[in-house]
């Protein structure tokens, strides 16, 4: 199993991210370090073995349904890069 | 004794018969983080007005006699925890610009009782980091030898302690941030349980794996700490709803007839020799103090750093989808469309070690990979998880070393990532375990250069590694060395 500069092009384009010709070069050799270095996994049997998502035993987690004073819309805005009235702007969606 | 060598309790009492006033104290902290931090680099953000403004409420609720152990103590915060009002940014220069509307509980549970803010900490970038390195706001170094890493990803609250620039700082530990950096700074660092503080308002990384804890001086203030931070909180839905226990008033129960275990797979060939000797030295001191000891075994102990390594990066591949430049953080100026703009502020913004581990996430999350990655290391998670449940039916607490070495130079592992996460062995499986350890200082290197040892307890069992932590610190004068800078 080896990550290829197509293969890192590939995850980068999933995980919206622009990488130099460099950066792909060194992140496919590093990544390929890191997951063979992950492989030994694959020698452990875990047949049967249920997953873990969550380290403490816990069932849904409730809590009354209160009303609360909300944030309001100017400190929700507050670190908006782009503001138009109460709405945060994008360039356009739709192209 | 000078005011910016005091513990919490020391200081509290000085503050509690007027022979000092909080304002006093934060002033004299204020001017040793300006006489230090250019050659340590521990803060990113000093906030001086609201520390003094801060400072004033606290006299002024010393002289009403509403008086708490935390009023008038002048604490920092990693930059990983929300503060209202002040910017924060996780060391990275996607958040440069970064003002919190709203404040984490800790932060809020900390100021409520009195304590003063001084600032904002360095630490590695979004928390991904041993050494403190992937900041984007410049490096953090060592006080007791500044070409040397603090540690990390908590390297700013650990190097300040050591430098004295704050009385105790918060931190977080996601694989070792807060326990590795303690030991290499020579501190006290603790992380609780999963679920034991509240994580509201701390900006996350790997969601099933990171804690909020304290780094002090001595175990009496992590247990003040721990005591103010603890207990449930309906704004996380993960905090735990359990009676929080006076962890000051155990302390001094002592520990004549602890189990203590000690795992065989942690005293690996390869360990340095100096870390060895303090481990040595720590287990000679508890057999003296009554413990009694337990060879156990953690089997899978082998495999942890690769299971941490694919959970916590597909956790925070997912968690760090919310930088987009949409509602707050950087956004690209050159960019066309949505898409282009999203990923060109993500690229601009993120550094080297953030977009590695969204890679790595990502890879492990992706359609083909899923099973093969992301469920197989939940799994080997399981097993792990099992050889402490199992350990733990004969121990109370476990006696290991926090980090294989001590403290590294500066750019000795930045190019070569997987040695970086390989430091991290011994603290690693405490939070795939969700369970709780503590970093202690023990001893010194031939260089001079402090050694930790971590006590590791039960879920939930805090109180014993407290009881113990502070049985070897009467025992032993580590704790009390400073670092001359």
């Amino acid at each position: 199993m080896s990550i290829s500069v197509a293969d890192v092009e590939y995850v980068a384009r999933l995980a919206r991210l622009e990488l130099g010709a460099d950066e792909k070069e060194v992140f496919a050799g590093q990544m390929n370090a890191i997951l063979g270095y992950v492989e030994k996994l694959k020698g452990l049997d875990t047949d049967g073995v249920i997953p873990t998502s969550h380290a403490v035993p816990m069932e849904n987690a409730f809590r009354e349904d209160l009303v609360s004073a909300p944030i309001g819309v100017d400190k929700a805005l507050a670190n908006a890069p782009q503001r138009s009235g109460s709405f945060f702007n994008v360039p356009q969606v739709i192209e | 004794m000078d005011t910016i060598d005091m513990t919490i309790h020391g200081l509290h009492q000085a503050l509690e018969s007027k022979q000092l006033s909080s304002v006093e104290a934060t002033k004299a902290m204020l001017a040793r983080i300006e006489a230090v931090d250019p050659q340590v680099g521990s803060f990113i953000t000093v906030t001086p007005e609201q520390a003094l403004a801060g400072a004033e409420a606290a006299d002024r609720r010393i002289a009403a006699g509403d008086m708490d152990v935390l009023t008038g103590i002048p604490l920092a915060l990693k930059d990983i925890f929300l503060t209202e009002g002040i910017r924060t940014t996780c060391g990275s220069r996607i958040l440069d610009n970064f003002i919190p509307p709203y404040s984490a509980t800790s932060w809020e549970k900390l100021r409520d009782r009195g304590a003063v803010l001084l600032g904002k900490l360095n630490q590695d970038e979004f928390a991904m980091g041993s050494s403190n390195e992937s900041s984007a706001f410049g490096v953090c170094r060592n006080p007791w030898d500044t070409t040397r890493i603090p540690g990390g990803s908590s390297g700013g609250s650990a190097a300040a302690i050591a430098a004295r620039q704050a009385t105790a700082t918060l931190g977080t530990d996601t694989g070792g941030s807060i326990r590795q950096p303690a030991s290499h700074c020579g501190c006290v660092g603790l992380k609780p349980t999963y679920g034991r503080v509240s994580r509201y308002g701390v900006i996350a990384y790997a969601s099933s794996l990171d804690q909020v804890g304290p780094l002090t001086r001595d175990v009496t203030d992590c247990a003040i700490m721990l005591g103010a931070l603890a207990g449930y909180d309906h704004k996380d839905s993960t905090s735990v709803d359990l009676a929080v226990p006076d962890y000051v008033a155990t302390l001094p129960n002592g520990i004549k007839g602890l189990k203590v275990g000690l795992p065989r797979e942690y005293f690996i060939a390869g360990l340095d020799a100096d870390v060895q000797k303090a481990m040595d030295a720590a287990i000679e001191t508890y057999r003296r103090l009554g413990a009694e000891f337990v060879d156990i075994s953690l089997p899978h102990t082998d495999y942890a750093v690769a299971t941490y390594y694919l959970i916590a990066t597909a956790e925070a591949s997912s968690n760090l989808a919310r930088y987009e430049g949409v509602r707050f953080g950087h956004r690209s100026a050159g960019a066309e469309g949505l898409i282009d703009m999203m990923t060109k502020s993500r690229s601009e913004g993120f550094g080297a070690e953030v977009k590695r581990r969204i890679m790595l996430g990502t890879y492990a999350l992706s359609s083909g990979y899923y099973d093969a990655y992301y469920v197989k290391a939940q799994k080997v998670r399981t097993l792990i998880m099992n050889d402490f449940i199992k350990a733990f039916a004969d121990v109370d607490v476990m006696l290991t070393p926090v980090a294989p070495t001590p403290a590294f130079k500066i750019g000795e592992k930045v190019n070569d990532p997987l040695q970086m996460y390989l430091s991290d062995i011994f603290t690693i499986p405490v939070n795939l375990a969700g369970t709780c350890a503590m970093s202690l200082p023990a001893g010194f290197s031939a260089d001079g250069l402090p050694i930790g040892v971590q006590l590791i307890g039960r879920p939930f069992g805090e109180e014993a590694i407290l009881r113990a932590g502070y049985a070897f610190e009467q025992a032993t004068e580590w704790h009390l060395a400073s670092a001359n800078l």
